[in-house]
């Protein structure tokens, strides 16, 4: 191994990191909504503290159904093949997600109950 | 011409067995979207050094053609298409610097494989939100590209000259 492989391992390790530190800190707040985009349209958005089933219409008439249950929010089934969705762990903390590529379903716990606003200008 | 055709063909065979032996593996258990060993890469990452730059290229877009096919399906040969390309690109280049070994070559492959899906999937989602996942595939790309790099380096030290001649 030669100086630069440590360098670039390093770099990269650190850079992990740092960003999982501030996902981590970010995310230490439980969220209130679980938002769902389909094909980068708001979809719905739904409060995590009342139990309820939603089947999403996702992108090519593929569905996913997403349950809020105690507060998380889980992907427990979906028409896809290959299931990645319902694998990936049910989630609660602000910013977490759970994505079905071929639906083009996303599901993100979100904070705040505004709508979702790309950035403020003061 | 008839030794090059018979050692592309070779590794293109070899790309496919290992993207199958992948596909068996329930990598989606894990929860997490993207992680894999990338075994095939070990090919692609091989022919790098036995094949030259389009070699290479040429036996990684058959191989995704493929197993895109055959293993994973339509949709997904796209995500295959961006994380290869751009592993395959990075990795040329950081072989061309000088400035890494082999496992360093590897790592930077690995990880950009997984920079390209990233990207692939948060243009074709509409949605950025897919970051959340960026330190984790970064440090699966490490380990995987660690791993590609040892295993290929050791591969490419014990192959007789004389049967895959460069």
């Amino acid at each position: 191994m030669k100086k630069g492989d440590f360098i670039l391992i390093g770099s990269i390790l650190a850079v992990a990191a740092v960003s999982l530190l501030v996902y981590r800190y970010m995310g230490s707040v439980a969220a209130q909504w679980a938002v769902v985009t389909v094909d980068g349209q708001e979809y719905g958005r739904y409060p995590l503290d009342e139990d309820q089933e939603i089947l999403i219409q996702g992108a090519a008439g593929g569905t996913n159904l997403l349950v809020i249950k105690d507060g998380y929010a889980d992907v427990t089934d979906a028409s896809c093949p290959d299931k990645l969705c319902v694998h990936q762990h049910k989630i609660r903390d602000n910013g977490e997600t759970i994505v079905c590529l071929p639906n083009k379903v996303v599901v993100t716990a979100v904070n705040s109950g505004r709508p979702a606003l790309d950035g403020v200008v003061r | 011409m008839n030794g090059k055709v018979a050692k592309y063909g070779m590794l293109v065979a070899l790309a496919f067995i290992l993207s199958w032996v992948e596909a068996l593996i329930p990598f989606g258990n894990l929860g997490i979207p993207g992680i894999k060993i990338g075994l095939a890469n070990l090919v692609v990452f091989a022919a790098i050094y036995l094949c030259g730059p389009w070699g290479a290229l040429l036996i990684s877009l058959v191989r995704i053609v493929l197993s895109g096919l055959a293993f994973n399906g339509m949709f997904y040969m796209i995500y295959s298409l961006a994380g290869g390309m751009l592993s395959l690109g990075v990795m040329l280049l950081c072989r061309k610097c000088r400035y890494f070994s082999k496992i360093g070559v590897s790592v930077a492959g690995g990880i950009s494989h997984n920079i390209g899906q990233i990207c692939v999937a948060a243009l074709t989602l509409g949605s950025s939100s897919v970051f959340y996942y960026f330190p984790v595939l970064l440090i699966a790309g490490t380990v995987s590209g660690a791993v590609i790099g040892c295993v290929g380096g050791i591969v490419l030290e014990k192959l007789p000259r004389g049967i895959i001649g460069g």
